[in-house]
């Protein structure tokens, strides 16, 4: 992990006011993997304080991709940056995706901007594994498609693909597929994560969960992060430093 | 112009530069030696250690406010066993000062953590935490009360050989009370301030941000009123004041050295930028040989106040 400027090469616009930073950094680029994160300083002033932690959306050559929306100020005066502008990234940090394990499908389940960190791991896996996408969103305009593969679609009003959550839609789709030589990778809110951990858990499916929490340094000073683990009730892992991935059977959510 | 002599003095404590990194914010080290040459600051002062480990508060525990952060961790800690053992070896490495800050809910527990660590020869200092405003023993209820403040200083002071700051509060109507209180009895210094006392809500669900429903203020926010409780110290007791409270430059140190500090500690700006440490000494520096002082500890409370 570094604290370097990097470049912004390139701005693209997304469906759903959703922002695509591509950035130039051969170190980050050839460093990061699919699931970690970087700790971005939004400006130099007192406000706002804190780094703000995205996902690696994707990597191509020397550049990595940056996806958010701007809920909030932070995310706000990032969206005004300009191409050729820098940003001052602490990184990579955190623990991604593990995929060294032994399986042949990859499920993807991924709930609004949670799709962040799919583009990158599916660039990892195409070729070598089935890729099955499930992407959910309340409505229409929070579906996000962006660098996926083979994508189903469920929306809770029924907008777009399948009425329902998109936890729903696997229990649907999961029928059709030889679990145990399955992978469900998830990133997504948290009542999303927790009724996938609960499925998983039932059906015995290996799952790793990408996590969130309000966190200050993004790199273990703080102990900011906490979340509990299954090994021990009274024990919390660090979502920067333990996380932000972490197997289903790891942590109690 | 020759070299400037940055080093300072805290009581029977002398320091390289007046650099030191903060409770709280650095860890063990471990972490922050990614970033910077630890031999290079003045003292790196350990997360508050408690006799048994701690978990710390359950999540939320972090929160951005304007210019500031609310943080109620809980004291996380290793514990004083696993800190001897795994942590001391780890920082005696980089041969830079250790100030073991420590943390307790009696008197008797602040004197076994003090016992257990004297003989350690890394261990430069103790800083005594008696005000923490995130746990529900100990911490503030002690940082409140000034002859309470005066008892632990008295105990510990009794136990060691090793100098004695005590980290005062900022939630009290006079600190310089609670400074007085910690010399009396032979404070070797005394750092100032720990966290505000702060909260937030949800104005959708009307529950408090933090999951401990208040924490400690940290940050920008906080520096004028750190400097204010810094200068009362200085001009109501002859004690060394290291100041602690929003410093994120070398101008903000220069500026606690002024109000009346000997040293300084950097906490919140090591979470955004773990280099600012080195930054901040060469900063110092810098100011020096343009003003034209050869010791930095001439900084210390010269502050032209009609």
């Amino acid at each position: 992990m570094r604290i370097i400027d990097v470049q912004i090469e390139e701005i693209i616009e997304l469906e759903s006011d959703i922002h695509l930073f591509k950035v130039k950094s051969e170190e980050i680029a050839s460093k990061i993997n699919p699931g970690e994160f970087l700790n971005i300083r939004i400006s130099e002033l007192p406000v706002p304080l804190l780094r703000r932690p995205f996902s690696v959306c994707d990597v191509e050559n020397d550049f990595f991709y940056l996806m958010f929306n701007t809920l909030g100020t932070g995310t706000k005066l990032l969206s005004l940056k300009k191409p050729g502008e820098f940003i001052n990234v602490l990184g990579p940090l955190g623990k991604g995706f593990n995929i060294d394990d032994d399986f042949e499908t990859a499920i993807v389940i991924a709930g609004g901007l949670g799709v962040a960190p799919f583009p990158y791991l599916t660039r990892k896996l195409k070729g070598n594994k089935n890729i099955i996408s499930l992407i959910g969103g309340r409505t229409k305009s929070d579906i996000i498609t962006y660098g996926l593969e083979n994508i189903s679609i469920a929306t809770d009003d029924g907008s777009l693909g399948f009425k329902g959550n998109v936890i729903k839609l696997l229990e649907e789709k999961i029928t059709g597929i030889d679990i145990s030589k399955s992978k469900i990778f998830s990133c997504g809110p948290t009542p999303m994560l927790k009724a996938l951990k609960n499925l998983v858990t039932q059906k015995n499916i290996n799952c790793e969960l990408s996590t969130e929490c309000a966190m200050a340094c993004g790199f273990g000073i703080c102990q900011g992060c906490p979340i509990k683990s299954t090994e021990d009730e009274d024990k919390f892992l660090l979502v920067c430093k333990n996380g932000p991935v972490f197997n289903s059977k790891e942590i109690i959510l | 112009m020759s070299k400037v002599d940055l080093s300072v003095r805290l009581g029977n404590l002398t320091l390289r530069n007046p650099v030191m990194l903060a409770s709280g914010t650095v860890g063990y080290g471990n972490e922050i030696s990614e970033f910077i040459d630890l031999k290079k600051i003045g003292a790196i002062v350990t997360k508050s250690i408690s006799l048994k480990p701690k978990e710390g508060n359950k999540p939320q525990r972090i929160l951005e406010t304007s210019a500031g952060m609310l943080n109620s961790i809980g004291l996380t800690n290793v514990g004083i066993e696993k800190f001897i053992t795994e942590k001391i070896p780890f920082l005696k490495k980089y041969n830079v000062p250790i100030i073991c800050n420590i943390a307790a809910s009696t008197i008797d527990e602040y004197v076994e953590c003090i016992r257990m660590l004297n003989d350690e020869n890394g261990i430069h200092a103790f800083e005594i935490n008696v005000s923490c405003p995130n746990v529900k023993k100990g911490g503030l209820q002690f940082g409140n009360d000034v002859k309470m403040v005066g008892k632990i200083t008295e105990k510990v002071k009794a136990n060691t050989t090793k100098p004695i700051i005590i980290k005062l509060s900022p939630n009290v109507s006079y600190i310089s009370d609670f400074a007085e209180a910690a010399k009396k009895v032979g404070a070797d210094a005394v750092s100032a301030i720990n966290t505000l006392v702060g909260t937030a809500f949800n104005i959708k669900t009307r529950k408090p941000k933090l999951n401990n429903v208040t924490g400690g203020l940290s940050g920008p926010a906080i520096k004028p009123i750190a400097l204010a409780k810094v200068l009362e110290i200085h001009r109501k007791v002859d004690i060394p004041i290291i100041g602690i409270g929003g410093i994120m430059n070398w101008q903000d140190a220069i500026e606690f050295m002024i109000a009346g500090a000997s040293a300084i500690q950097l906490g919140t700006v090591n979470f955004i930028d773990p280099t600012a440490s080195e930054k901040i000494l060469n900063g110092l520096t810098d100011y020096c040989k343009e003003y034209k002082i050869d010791k930095i500890s001439s900084l210390t409370g010269s502050y032209q106040i009609d």
